[in-house]
């Protein structure tokens, strides 16, 4: 009787479809389990004296989808070329250290815009006479920690905001979602350069203020995810059986649109790493002399006619790093998609 | 749908509201103001900072500000720039039109480059084409366009006068001296409209790429072909309308984007247009010319993404506006 219930509901799970905000055609979303028992494989009572492991066969989701991402040749490269930056900016000490012998903010004001492997200057050095290859590992590490964090922001933010005014509908749904609309009213970027320009805030401010302005985009989103789920009918079997709002949000919503957001958010990544750059570019991002690729990149714009090196270097960091990205985006949503299922 | 358009615009009402409360907000609970700047300069007695602040209003708290603001509006007028104290609206009408002929033209030539490319790649999928073609496309959306700007001005300005070829102009609209004809005005557009346009073309691409795919895999396409059409007609006569109806919706989201994203284009090619004027304006805290720039920013997003429903609408008939 209760193997004939869930079994039924397994065999409904949804398979919402939506657009990416990137636009690159319709993914899917299917749900995190995918074992006999559906949704009801966290409840002890409906799997009774059956041994667990004998439900478990089939591996989850997530493990079918690191297999897919495996066998992605572009993607899997892309990752790599993600590890080798993160240990490149996490050695920045060492770099200093032992291979440069340069500290990112000392400057030698007789030793400016030198040329590529020149006097122990491995990339040059910029029009402070500071080593560039030196500012390049250290900025790296300001850069990337931005995007983490900015992109977790979003990631928490717009994921709460989404889930809140999606199951709890009525007034909260329309206050949240009046916010969400008046703040896709203003172009981004105006309202970045506005807010960072104002409040001038640090590194850590400043991956708040660039998830302050992504996070409606993705509530949006998930909000429409929401509606469709809530009125399922393995959403009203947890309600009926007296699952608190909590529970049924986070144990029976959450996990069939945590795939569709882990990709929205590997794709948004990117985006957030271009806005860092573009604002430090412009010098209302990280400031001076804390490095970031952005603002060395700004910094050697008004270079650009005897040194070209300077301005070819850190924008290259920035678009490997944003292109490894929408990369590994890529292979997730195409290994996160159900039609491809084998 | 006239009736549709009004009601639109009136739902822009609330909106704008919100959007300038918002902007009004941030902008004044941020300590300090234009004139407090003043206060420190050893030049200006304080008794006369203090007095430019009661004539400029900005003695008043900020929610008492932001309903005079509104009021002024209301009558059409945008107030006065805190820095010159010239009239705002002057600035903006004459810094929108360069905004838009830089952000429609990209618009067009981005359009113009991915929709063959996209088709092309979709008739044939798997091929070499258009597996390179779908790795150039990530590689053009993922490149941050200032970056890309100071390319092409390191290539076609500095590098060509080099090398003795005819090189591109890379500041503002026009030649200062002898310039302002068409030609020069079109040579002076070459290279921000490139910085601008390549990145969309990577996007838009991909875009439809995929949305032609999905509609020559729909039934009615088989039908085509069963009656024994021409590939061709099946192509532009069934297939293309109804892939090209979705982009219309990504188009009209991507232009604000494209407006804004100008900014960087702007203040590199040293464009007259609304993104300079804002990080201008943002740098010397000319309030009113905040306000106004955000507003016009504000209002030009609201118009495009109604200007991409009515579109939707008139070309998909299926589409009924309610």
């Amino acid at each position: 009787m209760v193997e004939a219930a869930t079994s039924r509901v397994a065999g409904q799970e949804p398979d919402v479809e939506i657009l990416p905000a990137t636009g690159s055609g319709p993914i899917s979303a299917s749900p995190a389990r995918t074992n006999a028992l559906g949704q009801y494989a966290d409840s002890e009572a409906y799997v009774g004296s059956l041994d667990r492991r004998s439900l478990h066969k089939t591996p989850g989701l997530y493990t079918r989808a690191w297999r897919r991402f495996r066998k992605n040749g572009v993607a899997m490269t892309a990752l790599c070329v993600l590890a080798l930056i993160v240990i490149f900016v996490a050695s920045a000490g060492l770099i200093s250290t032992y291979v440069t012998g340069f500290t990112p903010f000392e400057n030698h004001l007789a030793d400016k815009l030198k040329p590529v492997m020149t006097d122990g200057y491995f990339l040059g050095s910029d029009g402070n006479g500071r080593d560039i290859l030196t500012r390049l590992a250290y900025g790296g590490r300001v850069s990337i920690m931005i995007a983490i964090l900015s992109g977790l922001a979003t990631f928490f933010i717009g994921g709460a905001f989404g889930l809140l005014a999606g199951y709890a509908g009525g007034p909260i749904d329309a206050v949240l979602m009046r916010l969400v609309d008046v703040l896709l009213s203003i172009p981004g970027l105006p309202l970045l350069i506005l807010i960072a320009s104002l409040y001038s805030p640090g590194p850590l401010g400043l991956a708040f203020v660039l998830a302050a302005v992504s996070w409606p985009g993705i509530a949006r989103i998930i909000r429409g995810q929401v509606l469709e789920l809530r009125n399922r009918e393995f959403v009203d079997a947890a309600r009926s059986l007296g699952a608190s709002p909590v529970r049924v949000v986070l144990r029976h919503v959450l996990p069939n649109i945590l795939p569709l957001m882990i990709v929205y958010i590997s794709l948004t990544i990117p985006g957030l790493i271009l806005a860092e750059a573009g604002l430090s570019f412009l010098g209302i991002g990280v400031q001076v002399p804390t490095p970031s690729w952005g603002n060395m990149l700004g910094d050697a714009q008004q270079f650009f006619r005897t040194n070209i090196a300077g301005v070819l270097i850190p924008g290259l960091m920035i678009y490997i790093t944003s292109l490894s990205m929408n990369l590994v985006g890529n292979g997730l949503r195409d290994a996160l998609d159900p039609k491809l299922t084998d | 749908m006239i009736a549709y358009i009004a009601r639109r615009l009136l739902q822009m009402i609330p909106l704008v509201l919100g959007v300038t409360f918002l902007s009004f907000a941030i902008i004044n609970l941020m300590p300090g103001s234009p004139v407090m700047r003043l206060r420190d300069n050893p030049k200006i007695r304080p008794e006369a900072a203090l007095m430019l602040e009661k004539q400029l209003g900005l003695d008043q708290p900020w929610p008492v500000r932001y309903v005079q603001w509104l009021g002024d509006l209301a009558h059409g007028n945008l107030g006065v720039s805190l820095y010159n104290q010239l009239p705002v609206a002057d600035r903006i009408w004459a810094a929108i039109p360069n905004t838009l002929l830089l952000a429609v033209t990209s618009l067009v030539i981005a359009l113009a480059i991915a929709v063959p490319l996209g088709i092309y790649s979709a008739v044939k999928h798997g091929s070499a084409f258009d597996r390179t073609s779908s790795v150039a496309s990530v590689g053009l959306y993922s490149m941050p366009d200032f970056w890309l700007a100071l390319l092409l001005v390191i290539l076609f300005a500095l590098k060509f006068k080099e090398w003795g070829l005819p090189s591109l102009p890379v500041g503002g609209m026009t030649d200062a001296r002898g310039g302002g004809d068409l030609a020069d005005r079109v040579r002076h557009l070459i290279l921000p409209v490139a910085a601008l346009s390549l990145v969309q073309v990577g996007s838009w691409s991909v875009f439809f790429r995929s949305s032609m795919l999905e509609t020559l895999s729909q039934e009615y396409i088989r039908t085509a072909r069963s009656k024994g059409l021409m590939e061709r007609s099946i192509l532009y006569l069934h297939a293309f309308k109804n892939a090209f109806l979705p982009l219309i919706t990504i188009v009209g989201l991507a232009l604000p984007g494209l407006l804004g994203g100008a900014l960087f284009i702007e203040t590199i090619f040293a464009w007259p247009g609304m993104g300079r004027l804002t990080y201008e304006a943002v740098g010397r805290r000319d309030y009113t010319m905040i306000m106004a720039t955000t507003l016009m920013f504000s209002v030009l997003t609201m118009l495009s993404n109604l200007i991409a429903d009515v579109l939707y609408a008139t070309l998909d008939p299926r589409i009924r506006l309610a």
